[in-house]
């Protein structure tokens, strides 16, 4: 059938032999046949072909070999999708020839555009090495470039191809640490648990302990750093102890995650506190960890296993949340006996009483494992609680008489063990064991009863030798263990009263003698050679009462848990409780902590000048500020903007919030084909120019398959002289991609919708026009990577700094960075505590775009309860003119003294500088108050290129212009300082101009969306041109009398 | 080196040895290098690897420790074995067997496995035997794309939905007529954005999100009837089916009252923190937006009673049953569905009850009598009585066996948790909004 023309007989065949395959039948034979069809064209048979091959291909080397051109073409494709599945493939096919092309695929994915390739390409690290350890360095540098991918998509990825090639290359992680810890939130939750768990090795290396904090403090150990700091120079720890700000940064953004709905992401982040974090703060993981309790069986077996673990040390972390660990009739015997463990662990003089009448209800379990299991857990609490000692030995006892043997036999054991801890006054349960005896036929049972009345047979006179007697008679039916206990008696009872007992003692020794188990026989030859006199026996005679009578210690009672906590929390070995191939031993805390400057990332690339310098906030220029402003506006793009703003805007500040790196992918798609657009076409492309654009790279593409083929297809009939074969497979190839890649135009043109989206919300007033040119370019941006290497590393070095926020390209090299966002942010106050009557409000305009309405201009309010008391239902009551459009805040409920909230609010001022009135409410009172903007903040920026700008401004003349001279400080003359001030009155965006001498920004108002353009133009000593169109005269009169005295001011 | 054992392996046949002597070199780590799915009876249905293929003799270590469990729900997740380690999950009478070899958190596989087993549910309806075995073709599929090198790479259910549709009747016929496939032609923009559990371009002509509040009650009632623990389990199921990209606000009137919460991948963490609001850009289609707990300090509403009376004859072999069940604080709300469960001792033989409401059953072979009641009516107490027949000679059972209870009640959380209103913004029109409370017995058991 794989032989027929017919597509879906072709498919039945193929599906066939997957399910054959899926059985485990062998279905190699077919190899030949399946592998001419890795070229059709119906996706569904490739992709089948791709799992038969990927199975047999190590079997069948050479044949596999004739698939590889395929890919190797399909690398090339335009299609993100279509190179990532290639590579995807190549990789798993595990024949050895292939590594130095796997090698050449995987560098070369390694700075694909798409950071879904790149993620692939992180995956194919791990296959390749695995296949060939010795490409190891090579790999390490992929590995080494991939880690600074700022794309959340790759960063799982990667740091698992980290761990699994070179987890001991520590230094590799150190520029990246922070980075990863900022995009953890928005890494997919797999690779999240991946990176956390590679975190807390890191972070065991690189920290020091935060334990030693509790308690000790101060004098002591400051003499003691002081002298030591002398010796060591560098050395920053004077104080006690001071928390790496990086470590510090590690705990606060794992936080979140224990809130996942992922199990293994909850429990990756509890093992993280629980050995990073200062002992004080590892209980905020309880809460969560017990909530994975009530999940599948098997998490809640894993998630007890180290609950159990916790539990020993830490106590009180779970003992709020005893009775979650309570044992329900329904749950399976492995989960009934980790609760009994951890009941146990929690046990202390306060609740002891609560527990042990949990174990009551317990011991009468149809389980008799676990009644078992609850028996030994009562022993341990009375041990470990000797309030309750005598409680529980009653109990015990009492469960003598049980009908259950196993009970009974548990029982029995454990009063052994417990009345080896205090064995005065406990002859009674002695006797009451021997009367038993006769019933119990568990031999560990017989066995401990055996040896308490040898122990303690000076204290039950007349019941030992008799039980000793009963032995005798049955002996050889008994167990080892049982035997062996009997001539211990024996042994015993000779010493203490040989009257009775000479001859019993004789008769059992010689049974031992000839017993079947050489313990046995050793046993009795060295007792009897130790107790009875003969001339021959030495000095040890004489001991023998000692040695055989000495008093013996206790045994302790211990969690089986106990040893567990060597291995780290939540890992496979824990679980085992034995070392598993591959487990990485958490390092004990260094004791100085390592050069923490490491991790400052630093402009190492040329590219790299565009990045925010983490570690130095002071850098004077304004490029800082840009791209905050980028970043805020992507955040606005997709229309989550939400985020708390004062984050956001403390643009200085040296982390990302994490809303920002959410935004991240996004951005790089949308910064991708704003970047191509401009590359391809400059000036505005009319749609149909750019559809013969795309005929002619179709064309290139063309070209580019059949040159690659016949190098294929060379080496395909060198290597196996199967030429023919090759090329028809190569022919159909041909066809097929060219057919692939209509299908992807076809998808590529539904694929931008969201960017469209994105595009349209940040713009909302772009032409259509203009989102049409984006959508149709786009297909540029799938365009093959140029396979020469120094073109390439233009294209990752733009796609970099793309990266880095930039929303314009740099290919214009006019275009320096002119921008900053704003100033400080001004702060004006609403409410004044003392009119508010301890409630005081303060506001700002974040300059996003409002959630609400695109209308309305959004306002921070900062609440703050500067009272006594706590203030309930803050809200917002009538306002003023009723016709104005608020979106209030949502109620808040109550605010705490000293406490302060920050809420954001939506007004739609309709272009007028006409004051918002309106009354903050709290429960008991009403305070009237109102918001004036400043007529900058009722524009948003609008970006757009000098030619429209132009052409927009020669519509808005005459009437709608505004202009006038302005004196300017001579300070403010640069071109920095101007647009600095410039923006930080109004919210315009800077549209990027090569004439020096002149000045462009350009905005929208909030409400009616109108135009407002500003021009400055520099004319000498100090003077400028300052015009303004917009259909707003009366803006554009406000605006002017305010930007004037902006740059006038130094 | 390695090429020479790599030469090596390839020699031996993989199924005809009976050992696992083809793991003799070891390969570095991965996270699930191969999956089994094993029926109930341990027949080794379906093998899948994602590397080097394992002799699936490896499951007989897996069978063994089954067989020396008994009870299925026994077996230990996380087995060991000389060369491999065995991690499984039991779900729907079929184990989800994946064998590594080296050191991987054990909760990261055993959270996949259950994604697996809830995608197969997800596209045949149920996770059973029968229905893989029908769609092993699409289960492959799926598996290939879901993991990548023994590493989860899609499970997003909207996302592989993309890529492989799941089958239906419709189309299965129209594939068999036309030749067509049930893998997607186009390629998934989900993975792609910054929203990956959404696709793009959803329209509908009725736009609707619906939302259930589910909350169940976990309890242990002793046998006077006092609590001996009790705290509710909530989650809030939405079923959103909206154009475009809506951004919905979900707010609580009484949000302190959740104690802990865990949230899919789309709620904005920051928003809920600062403000106690849900915040998201949801999936398309049916999803868990939270789960949530109320805290055990609390006191929890228990809806109904139950006086119950359970003894067994010292001498002789029977014994006697007597439940009447009322409720107690329901707010209101009718009690419905009630079910009870009484799984009893091994060794009685059988009963003889009567109910004066519902209908009961005794099942011969678990021992576990079922009475299923109905709706709660307060004036007329359902009640079941009658005599238990244990097998001669047999002793008396130890302990009574514990009441499992299920019910339901409708429009009540039984926590008192209430949302107060859905915004949605990003989009024009004006969805249908609704929101739906259920109370439901969780893991609700009587001692006796």
């Amino acid at each position: 059938m794989l032989e027929s023309n017919k597509e879906s007989l072709k498919l039945e065949a193929m599906k066939r032999i997957v399910q054959l395959i899926s059985k485990g039948k062998n279905a190699s034979d077919l190899f030949p046949a399946v592998v001419k069809n890795v070229a059709s064209k119906n996706i569904e048979l490739k992709k089948l072909v791709y799992v038969y091959l990927v199975r047999y291909a190590e079997e069948q080397q050479d044949l596999a070999l004739l698939s590889i051109s395929t890919f190797q073409r399909a690398l090339k494709d335009p299609n993100q999708f279509i190179r990532a599945s290639a590579l995807r493939v190549l990789s798993s096919i595990r024949v050895p020839i292939i590594v130095p092309i796997m090698m050449l695929a995987i560098k070369e994915a390694a700075s694909d555009l798409s950071p879904y390739v790149r993620k692939t390409s992180a995956h194919a690290i791990q296959k390749l090495y695995s296949l060939d350890a010795d490409q190891k360095e090579q790999l390490i540098e992929v590995i080494e470039k991939l880690l600074k991918d700022k794309s959340t998509l790759v960063a799982g990825s990667v740091v698992m191809a980290f761990e699994e090639v070179c987890p001991d290359r520590i230094d590799l992680i150190h520029r990246n640490y922070r980075k990863l810890c900022n995009l953890l939130v928005d890494v997919e939750e797999w690779g999240q648990v991946v990176i956390i768990n590679m975190l807390t090795r890191y972070a065991r290396t690189q920290f020091t302990s935060p334990w030693k904090e509790d308690g000790i403090f101060d004098e002591n150990e400051k003499a003691f750093y002081d002298s030591d700091s002398e010796e060591k120079q560098g050395q920053r720890e004077a104080k006690p102890y001071i928390m790496d700000p990086d470590h510090r940064l590690l705990l606060r953004n794992t936080k979140p995650l224990l809130q996942s709905r992922n199990t293994a992401v909850v429990m990756a982040v509890a093992q993280l506190y629980w050995h990073l974090a200062p002992k004080h703060e590892v209980s905020i993981v309880t809460k969560s960890l017990v909530r994975l309790l009530r999940s599948h069986r098997e998490v809640q077996y894993v998630v007890l296993q180290n609950i159990a673990t916790m539990s020993i040390q830490r106590k009180g972390m779970f003992e709020p949340y005893m009775k979650s660990f309570y044992v329900r009739s329904t749950d399976a015997t492995h989960i009934k006996t980790l609760k009994l463990e951890i009941l146990t662990n929690l046990a202390n003089e306060a609740n002891i009483s609560t527990i042990l009448r949990e174990f009551q209800t317990y011991v009468k379990s149809q389980d008799k494992a676990f009644a078992a299991a609850t028996i030994q857990a009562i022993g341990r609490c009375a041990t470990n609680i000797s309030e309750v000692t005598d409680t529980c030995l009653n109990g015990l006892v009492l469960l003598l008489s049980n009908r259950d043997e196993t009970v009974v036999a548990e029982s029995v054991v454990v009063i052994k063990k417990l009345l080896q801890t205090q064995p005065t006054q406990h002859s009674d349960i002695i006797k009451h064991m021997a009367k038993l005896f006769d019933n119990i036929t568990v031999p560990m049972a017989r066995a401990s009863i055996l040896w308490l009345m040898g122990e303690y047979c000076e204290r039950v006179p007349k019941i030992a030798p008799d039980v000793l007697r009963k032995m005798a008679k049955t002996f050889t039916a008994e167990e080892d263990i049982v035997k062996l206990q009997t001539v211990n008696l024996a042994a015993k009872l000779y010493l203490t009263n040989s009257k009775q007992t000479k001859l019993l003692t004789q008769y059992i020794l010689n049974l031992g003698k000839y017993d079947q188990n050489y313990d046995i026989r050793d046993r009795t030859r060295f007792i009897r050679q130790l107790i009875v006199p003969s001339e021959k026996s030495g000095a040890l005679n004489k001991y023998a009462r000692r040695i055989l009578l000495a008093s013996k210690p206790a045994p302790v009672l211990e969690s089986a848990f106990k040893d567990r906590d060597r291995f780290q929390l939540g890992t496979l070995s824990h679980s085992l409780n034995i070392k598993t191939t591959g487990y990485q031993e958490l390092s004990d805390w260094p004791a100085v902590a390592p050069d923490p400057s490491v991790r400052n990332v630093e402009v190492i690339e040329p590219v790299q000048e565009w990045a925010p310098s983490l570690g130095k906030a002071k850098k004077p220029k304004s490029d800082d500020k840009f791209y905050s402003d980028d970043e805020e506006k992507d955040e606005e793009g997709s229309g989550s903007g939400s985020e708390d703003s004062s984050s956001s805007s403390s643009s200085g500040s040296s982390e990302e919030s994490g809303s920002e790196s959410e935004e991240e992918s996004s951005r790089d798609l949308e910064k991708t084909s704003s970047d191509s657009e401009k590359s391809s076409s400059g000036s505005e492309a009319s749609s149909s120019e750019s559809e013969s654009q795309q005929k002619e790279k179709k064309r290139a593409k063309k070209v580019t398959p059949r040159k690659s083929k016949q190098t294929a297809a060379d080496s395909g009939s060198d290597e196996n002289g199967n030429g023919p074969l090759g090329k028809t497979s190569s022919s159909s190839a041909e066809s097929s991609s060219s057919e692939e890649s209509d299908s992807s135009e076809d998808s590529d043109s539904d694929s931008p919708a969201p960017q469209k989206k994105t595009v349209g919300k940040t713009k909302p007033k772009v032409e259509v026009k203009s989102k049409k040119e984006v959508s149709l370019l786009d297909l540029d941006d799938f365009s093959p990577a140029p396979p020469s290497a120094p073109k390439s590393s233009v294209f990752s070095s733009s796609l970099l700094s793309d990266l880095e926020g930039l929303s314009l390209s740099n290919v214009s090299s006019a275009m320096q960075v002119t921008t900053s966002s704003f100033g400080p942010v001004k702060t004006y106050e609403l409410l004044h505590h003392m009119t508010g009557k301890g409630l005081s409000a303060k506001y700002h305009f974040p300059r996003q775009p409002c959630l609400y309405q695109p209308s309305m201009v959004a306002v921070q309010v900062i609440l703050t309860n500067s009272s006594d008391h706590s203030l309930e239902e803050i809200h917002i009551g009538d306002r003023s003119p009723a016709s104005l459009n608020v979106h209030c805040f949502n109620t808040v409920e109550r605010l705490e003294p000293g406490a302060s909230v920050s809420v954001s609010m939506g007004i739609d001022f309709s272009d007028s500088t006409q004051a918002a009135n309106f009354q903050l409410c709290t429960k008991e009172d009403q305070f009237s108050v109102s918001i004036q903007p400043a007529v900058g903040e009722l524009v948003m920026p609008s970006t757009m290129k000098e030619p429209d700008f132009c052409s927009e401004q020669r519509k808005l003349m005459g009437m709608n212009e505004t202009s006038a001279t302005i004196a300017m400080a001579t300070a403010n003359t640069s071109k920095q300082n101007i647009s600095k001030q410039v923006l930080s009155v109004a919210n315009v965006g800077v549209v990027s101009s090569d004439q020096n001498n002149l000045q462009r920004f350009a905005g929208r108002t909030v409400s009616s969306g109108a135009l407002v353009l500003v021009t400055l133009e520099l004319r000498e000593s100090s003077t400028a041109l300052l015009t303004i169109n917009t259909e707003k005269t009366v803006m554009a009169s406000m605006l002017l009398r305010d930007l004037k005295q902006a740059l006038y001011q130094a | 080196m390695l090429v020479s054992l790599l030469m090596l392996c390839w020699s031996v046949d993989f199924f005809s040895s009976s050992k696992p002597t083809t793991v003799l070199i070891t390969v570095p780590a991965e996270m699930i290098n191969s999956l089994f799915l094993i029926s109930h009876s341990g027949d080794i249905f379906l093998e899948k690897h994602w590397k080097s293929v394992i002799s699936r003799s490896v499951c007989d270590y897996f069978l063994e420790a089954k067989e020396k469990a008994g009870d299925p729900e026994n077996v230990a997740p996380v087995l060991q074995t000389p060369h491999h380690y065995l991690i499984s999950i039991y779900r729907g009478k079929l184990f989800f067997l994946s064998v590594t070899q080296t050191e991987v958190p054990p909760l990261f596989v055993i959270e996949f496995l259950h994604r697996v087993a809830d995608t197969f549910q997800d596209y045949f309806g149920d996770c059973s035997e029968v229905l893989i075995k029908e769609n092993t073709v699409t289960v492959y599929e799926l598996l290939e794309e879901m993991l990548d090198n023994g590493f989860p790479l899609a499970t997003e259910s909207n996302v592989l939905k993309e890529m492989i549709r799941p089958p239906t009747i419709l189309r299965s016929v129209v594939n068999t007529l036309t030749g067509g496939s049930n893998v997607g032609g186009t390629l998934p923009t989900g993975q792609l954005s910054n929203v990956p559990w959404r696709r793009a371009g959803v329209k509908y002509t009725n736009n609707e999100a619906y939302f259930d509040v589910i909350e169940e009650i976990d309890a242990i009632l002793d046998k006077s009837g006092t609590t001996v623990f009790a705290e509710i389990q909530g989650v809030i199921e939405a079923c959103v089916k909206l154009t475009g990209m809506p951004d919905l606000t979900l707010s609580f009137m009484n949000p302190r009252l959740l104690d802990d919460v865990s949230f899919h991948p789309c709620v904005r963490f920051k928003r809920w923190e600062s403000e106690h609001v849900l915040s998201f850009i949801p999936p398309d289609g049916n999803f868990r937006l939270m789960s949530y707990h109320v805290s055990s300090q609390n006191l929890v509403a228990i809806p109904v009673y139950v006086k119950q009376n359970i003894s067994f004859l010292e001498t002789g072999s029977c014994g006697r049953l007597d439940i009447t069940i009322g409720p107690k604080q329901t707010m209101g709300k009718t009690v419905e569905s009630l079910m009870v469960t009484i799984p009893m001792p091994k060794s009685v033989l059988s009963v003889n009850l009567t109910a004066t409401q519902g209908t009961y059953t005794f099942d011969l072979t678990t021992k576990v009598v079922l009475w299923d009641v109905g709706k709660l009516n307060p004036q007329k107490l359902p009640n079941l009585r009658g005599s238990i027949s244990i097998q001669t000679g047999a002793p008396k059972p130890e302990e009574n066996p514990s009441i499992n209870i299920d019910m339901k009640l409708q429009q009540l959380a039984i926590s008192g948790l209430k949302v107060s209103r859905l915004d949605m913004y990003g989009e024009k029109y004006k969805p249908f909004k609704g929101v739906k409370y259920v109370t439901k017995a969780g893991k609700f058991q009587v001692r006796t």
